[in-house]
């Protein structure tokens, strides 16, 4: 059996933002029903700013959550702050996917893609105009790159769990090691760049970051679950946050504190940082 | 999550266990015959002593007790530890027995113990033949003929499919092979303890068993190789199992598989009355009130306790969840489930249309499954598939028409 996290099982139960949006101006999808999981996003966009979402696939435990988590990020963004959004935002919002399952937050992504590309008036950038290299899937070299790139992929397995290219016949696992070989190099040094400088903050800069981050990628999460979190101070590197909601009473919000709320600080702001709970 | 328990015996007050081809649960009075054998009589029946003896003559009682459920003679089944080895010293045995013949027939639907062996033996440069099935999931006699020739040396086709329950006609192929100078292997693995056995009146050379799926417990398995039939031990070792398999005895095991065929000797006519009333009225209440839902293969060549229903438009690993939500365990051929990204090879080899493939879902009974679990199931499933339906982007509106 998988192990999915919490805020999977949740989304999965109660899927936020299911359903039709009959007055859509960016529609999306991903996948397709042969391929076994489909998702398509509707948005309303109203003055440049997403005003409602809705969601519907036909997909596994982690697309029906992956979907929820979409609608959630995307509602109240600008047009602009949701074509940042990756496959790994959904994955972070969702505390993790079991990896044979990352393809339903990149299935995700490319949804949203595609309905950002349907409001401007684009055609999206679609096999068509990409070449098709995992024939059992329909997958391209386009979606591929862009999953290696984006998530720092590094083996054939990791491409197959993020797009389920190669999953199938496995006749295109040539190709695809081609092009991760190909990528390699360019993906060492991006790393290594990013490893060597880290960026020096001012204080200023910093808690203008925590304070992004927090609305951003940590308050939704928690407040999924009933909860709630408030940033109170920054004093040196500790974080000083009051929790709120059903996070008061909650048994494991230490653990949510650490795991989840340490951990989205130190990847987003500064290794250096520690969260604690102060009285509110 | 938390620990979810069945009752002993199966009858349960948390779980609704529906998942009886995956595992069954241990019956009561095969627990208690075999639990002295793993505190106070733990003695090895090789040994040189009365302590030992007495261990070994309850492990030849499990054997005649086996044997009688087969229609066998107790010389002719060798206990091992699963049915997955059962197949693969079968084969094996079979190809070593059979020198100068380098092909094999089997279908494409086998359980892995015998396919995923059978793709080893193409690289060990073998020639294989898959035999196709139809919608139904039945085989064509006739294709089956035609792929067994004088260089074939093992036929091995499942008696019963595991996913569907469906059954092959493996007397009718047993006689083909015999003809061709070829050994015939079936995996009868969901067949015994469900259906009636008669090795004796049959051509079968080799059969393999699984304990744990007719309520003994896991680990344990045996293997029916005909009188006569030269064999190759697979596990190499001691004299154990009459030289034919080596490594001590898992006593307790082998013991309460015995006591497991004999239960399932004195429940085989509930199998084929009350057990496959249940799954009937099961299927039909599914079939009836879940919006796209049909039957997967055969409904008449099929083990009574086996239900494969697909739903359009839906996925399974999100009905099963939903489902253990509810404490109902059952399983699904769905891509998602397997942790491959292809539905089951099974249900691909029929042709189930790719609006349905993925959302399949396989309930399995067994004698301690009851009418008011079959209630729960037809109460809560249909609103499930409805559920998912919704949220499905596809199929909207046959489902506005399905009131």
């Amino acid at each position: 059996m998988w192990k999915y996290s919490d805020a999977v099982m949740d989304h999965f139960r109660n899927p936020h933002h299911m359903g039709e949006l009959p007055d859509a101006n960016a529609v999306g999808e991903a996948g397709g029903l042969q391929c076994g999981d489909w998702l398509k996003i509707m948005l309303k966009i109203e003055d440049d700013r997403i005003a409602d979402a809705r969601y519907q696939t036909m997909g596994c435990t982690a697309a029906i959550a992956s979907g929820s988590a979409l609608t959630d990020l995307t509602i109240g963004k600008t047009v602009d702050e949701a074509a940042r959004l990756t496959n790994k935002d959904i994955v972070d919002y969702l505390n993790g996917l079991p990896d044979q399952k990352l393809h339903c937050s990149v299935m995700g992504a490319e949804a949203l893609e595609a309905a950002l590309a349907n409001y401007r008036g684009e055609a999206s950038a679609g096999p068509a105009e990409d070449r098709v290299v995992c024939k059992c899937f329909g997958v391209t070299e386009g979606q591929i790159r862009k999953a290696i790139r984006e998530n720092h992929l590094t083996t054939l397995e990791e491409v197959t769990n993020y797009t389920k290219a190669g999953g199938g016949c496995g006749h295109c696992w040539p190709e695809i090691e081609g092009i991760l070989r190909e990528m390699t190099p360019a993906l060492r040094e991006a790393k290594r760049e990013a490893a060597v400088q880290p960026k020096r903050l001012t204080t200023r800069e910093k808690v203008h970051l925590i304070e992004e981050v927090m609305e951003r990628d940590i308050r939704p999460a928690l407040k999924a679950d009933g909860g709630d979190i408030e940033f109170v101070d920054l004093d040196g590197d500790t974080v000083l946050v009051s929790l709120r909601g059903h996070c008061v009473q909650c048994p494991v919000s230490g653990v949510t504190l650490t795991g989840f709320v340490e951990r989205k600080l130190r990847d987003l702001v500064s290794e250096s940082l520690s969260v604690e709970e102060v009285e509110a | 999550m938390s620990a979810l328990r069945a009752t002993s015996g199966g009858s349960s007050d948390q779980v609704v266990y529906f998942d009886n081809n995956a595992t069954t649960p241990v019956a009561p009075q095969v627990l208690e015959e075999m639990l002295p054998y793993l505190s106070q009589l733990y003695g090895n029946p090789s040994s040189m002593h009365l302590f030992g003896g007495q261990v070994a003559d309850r492990v030849e009682e499990a054997r005649s007790r086996l044997a009688a459920l087969l229609g066998a003679q107790p010389e002719e089944v060798v206990f091992t530890s699963c049915g997955t080895e059962s197949d693969n010293a079968a084969i094996r045995s079979a190809l070593d027995r059979n020198p100068g013949r380098r092909h094999i027939v089997t279908t494409r639907v086998e359980h892995p113990a015998v396919l995923s062996l059978c793709r080893r033996l193409e690289e060990e440069r073998f020639r294989v033949t898959y035999l196709p099935v139809d919608a139904e999931g039945l085989l064509d006699l006739n294709q089956v003929d035609e792929a067994i020739t004088d260089e074939t040396a093992v036929v091995s086709v499942m008696w019963a499919n595991n996913e569907t329950g469906v059954l092959f006609p493996v007397e009718e192929i047993a006689l083909m092979a015999r003809e061709r100078g070829a050994f015939f292997h079936t995996d009868a693995v969901q067949v015994i303890g469900k259906l009636p056995c008669d090795l004796a009146q049959s051509h079968i050379d080799l059969l393999a068993l699984s304990g744990h799926k007719l309520h003994a417990p896991k680990g344990v398995g045996a293997l029916y190789i005909r009188r006569g039939t030269p064999f190759t031990p697979f596990v190499i070792g001691g004299h154990q199992e009459h030289g034919l398999r080596g490594g001590t005895e898992n006593v307790a095991s082998i013991i309460a598989l015995g006591k497991a065929a004999e239960l399932a000797a004195a429940n085989m006519a509930e199998e084929q009355t009350r057990v496959k009333a249940l799954r009937d009225r099961l299927e039909e209440g599914i079939i009836r009130d879940a919006p796209g839902a049909a039957r997967n293969g055969s409904g008449e060549q099929r083990l009574p306790n086996t239900s494969s229903t697909s739903f359009e438009y839906i996925e399974g690993e999100a009905i099963l969840l939903h489902l253990s939500d509810l404490g109902v365990c059952a399983s699904s051929g769905s891509a998602c489930t397997s942790g491959s990204l292809e539905p089951s090879h099974v249900l691909r080899a029929m042709g189930v249309p790719y609006t349905r493939v993925h959302g399949s879902l396989r309930l399995s009974l067994s004698r301690y499954n009851t009418d008011e679990e079959v209630d729960y199931v037809l109460a809560h499933l249909p609103p499930i598939v409805r559920k998912l339906r919704e949220l499905s982007p596809v199929g909207r509106e046959e489902l506005a028409g399905h009131a």
